[in-house]
């Protein structure tokens, strides 16, 4: 049977960021300077306190970022003068918040370099991924059975799943870019199939180019992995999934802090990062998807805020953005989100990510010199992200984490929410440092000294095995 | 001595590098828990002594944190103890000390493990004061009690 094959009206050819590679770019833009990060630590409060009698030293910023002075005030002053229900209501105070919510979507809008209604608030990243899973799902409903279109979604047919087709996912997931796909091939009869990690934690595009082929019908990967920090060659991957027609999905928790993210120019058709992760607020996530894609898919949430006409059989929807956004919106959170936004603008995201790039070589280095010290993914060659998940020898992670926090340092250990790419590399966890737009080449001098005091206090000699 | 230090006495980092009790047998009654967290494990058997009423010994396997492993190993050696000076628990008894057990754990320093009561896993205490490893502490502890609890599920 001919399928119709889901091809993007607007696409663009993959570019590359200036400088010729995606990320560090070679020379995009000069690093911060010391006085400038000095300026930046000033409007983290959190920053000023101490931890168990040393003055905090944050390296937990993958797991959740700080929130700098603006982010906190947009968000009390918004609760302080403007707040009301959006899209409804009639008086002053429903405007207000209604132009501060859509002003919001705007910032994120331009921050990525995308159209207004093609950014989705969701509650969190999980949730934005969940909303493409199920929706898609929905869209599926039916397919197949010979004969039946799209459910009660006709518009949506393109994007329908069935028995036969597959969803390909990678080994380096985070769990909410992993569960939601296993679920939809279960839903659907579709098949779930993966690109295997490397042994140094990276993708290799050979064996991408084996697994995505004409059965493909989704493609969702990480743009970089929460766990080595390295960032997914999408310029490879891509380029095979769209010569296939299959819909691409980009995790981008870990690059939107700190990359320039342009899913436009990464030619994907849906992106979702976490606002928290970006300096903003907890409880809200965004969804890009380009604008005729998400026009057609099914929405994946009902009730209020989300339809046109209703009555007592059947619904009509709005279109998107909307369609996607039932309930009441999450405003705080939305306008605190494009303070966040300001904030690493005026910063400039180029800055941050030439600033990364010394971070990354200075944290890599050094820990690369403690003896019993595995990093993962480290003979990886892809450029990465100022963050290093570690094994200590004969120390459990959680051990060693608390170590680190007695000297006042807050490192991640665990999954990661990662135990795929954990078990890969031999680990049921690991301990990691993730730097932040505060973070000072000290600050990690000093992580990485503490690192090298683990397995003393643990009694074990400085060599490996001992 | 330092919060860290209090938290890794001596008592539990020997236990955590040669652990007592770990020889559990293939179809023991278990239970088996886990710490999705940080990906602790310890799977756990009751023995119980030839009438069915005192628990004769702990035996247990599992894998994880210095605190959870050597936690599993105190309780094993403090059933030993009991057991061999005549006092081997009863599963009132038992239920009792893990609820002590427990709640001193969550006291958040303010209540210390009592030696004459909890023996050398009163080194314990120390983790009452970091909360993100009570959970470590308290896997085999929870492993038991589960046991206790089915077992009463089960009328005897």
């Amino acid at each position: 049977m001919q399928r119709t094959r889901y091809r993007p009206r607007r696409s663009r050819p993959a570019q590359r960021l200036p400088g010729g590679t995606a990320y560090p770019g070679g020379v995009l833009a000069a690093p911060l300077t010391s006085a400038e990060i000095e300026g930046i630590r000033a409007r983290f409060p959190i920053l000023r306190r101490e931890v168990n009698g040393h003055p905090l030293v944050y390296l937990d910023s993958a797991a959740t970022a700080q929130k700098p002075d603006s982010v906190i005030d947009a968000e009390s002053d918004f609760l302080r003068t403007s707040n009301a229900a959006v899209n409804r209501g009639a008086h002053s105070l429903a405007g207000e918040a209604t132009e501060a919510y859509e002003d919001a979507r705007g910032a994120i809008a331009r921050f990525l370099g995308v159209d207004d209604d093609e950014i989705v608030f969701t509650s969190h990243a999980t949730e934005a991924l969940n909303l493409v899973a199920y929706s898609l799902g929905t869209a599926s409903i039916g397919a197949s059975s010979p004969g039946r279109g799209a459910g009660s979604h006709p518009g949506a047919a393109p994007f329908a799943l069935r028995e036969g087709d597959e969803i390909v996912v990678t080994e380096l997931e985070h769990h909410a870019n992993l569960i939601p796909w296993q679920e939809l091939a279960a839903r659907t009869g579709a098949t779930l199939r993966y690109i295997p990690a490397l042994d140094h934690g990276g993708l290799d595009p050979e064996a991408a180019a084996r697994i995505i082929g004409e059965r493909t019908r989704v493609l969702a990967v990480t743009h970089v992995s929460n766990v080595t920090g390295g960032v997914t060659p999408l310029d490879r991957l891509v380029p095979l999934a769209r010569a296939v027609g299959a819909l691409v999905v980009l995790d981008a928790c870990q690059s939107a802090p700190h990359l320039p993210l342009r899913p436009r120019e990464l030619d994907v058709d849906i992106a979702v990062f976490s606002g928290h992760k970006l300096y903003g607020p907890t409880g809200i996530g965004v969804l890009y998807g380009r604008a005729e894609l998400l026009d057609a898919l099914p929405p994946f949430l009902y009730g209020g805020s989300m339809i046109t006409t209703v009555t007592m059989e059947r619904a009509e929807y709005l279109p998107a953005p909307h369609r996607f956004e039932p309930g009441t919106p999450r405003l705080s959170q939305a306008v605190g989100l494009a303070a966040a936004i300001r904030f690493v603008e005026e910063v400039g995201m180029e800055r941050i990510a030439a600033t990364e790039h010394v971070l990354a070589a200075r944290l890599l280095d050094g820990l690369a010199r403690v003896p019993g010290v595995r990093i993962l993914g480290a003979d990886n060659p892809a450029p990465r992200v100022a963050l290093a998940s570690i094994v200590v020898d004969g120390v459990h992670a959680h051990d060693a984490g608390q170590v680190l926090d007695d000297r006042g340092i807050a490192a991640r250990v665990g999954h990661h929410c990662a135990q795929p790419l954990h078990r890969r590399f031999g680990v049921s966890a690991s301990l990691r440092l993730s730097a932040g737009i505060h973070t000072t080449e000290d600050e990690l001098d000093r992580a990485i000294d503490a690192v090298a005091g683990i397995r003393p206090f643990f009694g074990l000699g400085e060599g490996a095995g001992a | 001595m330092s919060g860290l230090e209090q938290l890794y006495q001596q008592i539990i980092m020997d236990h955590a590098k040669h652990p007592h009790g770990t020889d559990l047998a293939a179809g023991e009654k278990t239970s088996h828990q886990r710490n999705p967290v940080c990906g602790d494990e310890v799977t756990l058997a009751l023995r119980w002594d030839a009438a069915g009423d005192r628990i004769a010994d702990v035996a247990w396997e599992g894998s994880g944190c210095s605190i959870s492993q050597a936690s599993a190993s105190l309780l094993a050696t403090l059933a030993e103890e009991s057991a061999a000076e005549g006092a081997a628990w009863t599963p009132e008894e038992l239920t009792a000390l893990i609820a002590e057990f427990r709640e001193a754990l969550r006291s958040r320093g303010a209540i210390a493990l009592d030696e004459e009561r909890f023996g050398d896993a009163a080194a314990l205490s120390g983790v009452s004061k970091y909360v993100a490893r009570v959970k470590c502490a308290m896997l085999a502890w929870v492993a038991a009690e589960d046991l206790l609890v089915r077992r009463a599920g089960e009328g005897r």
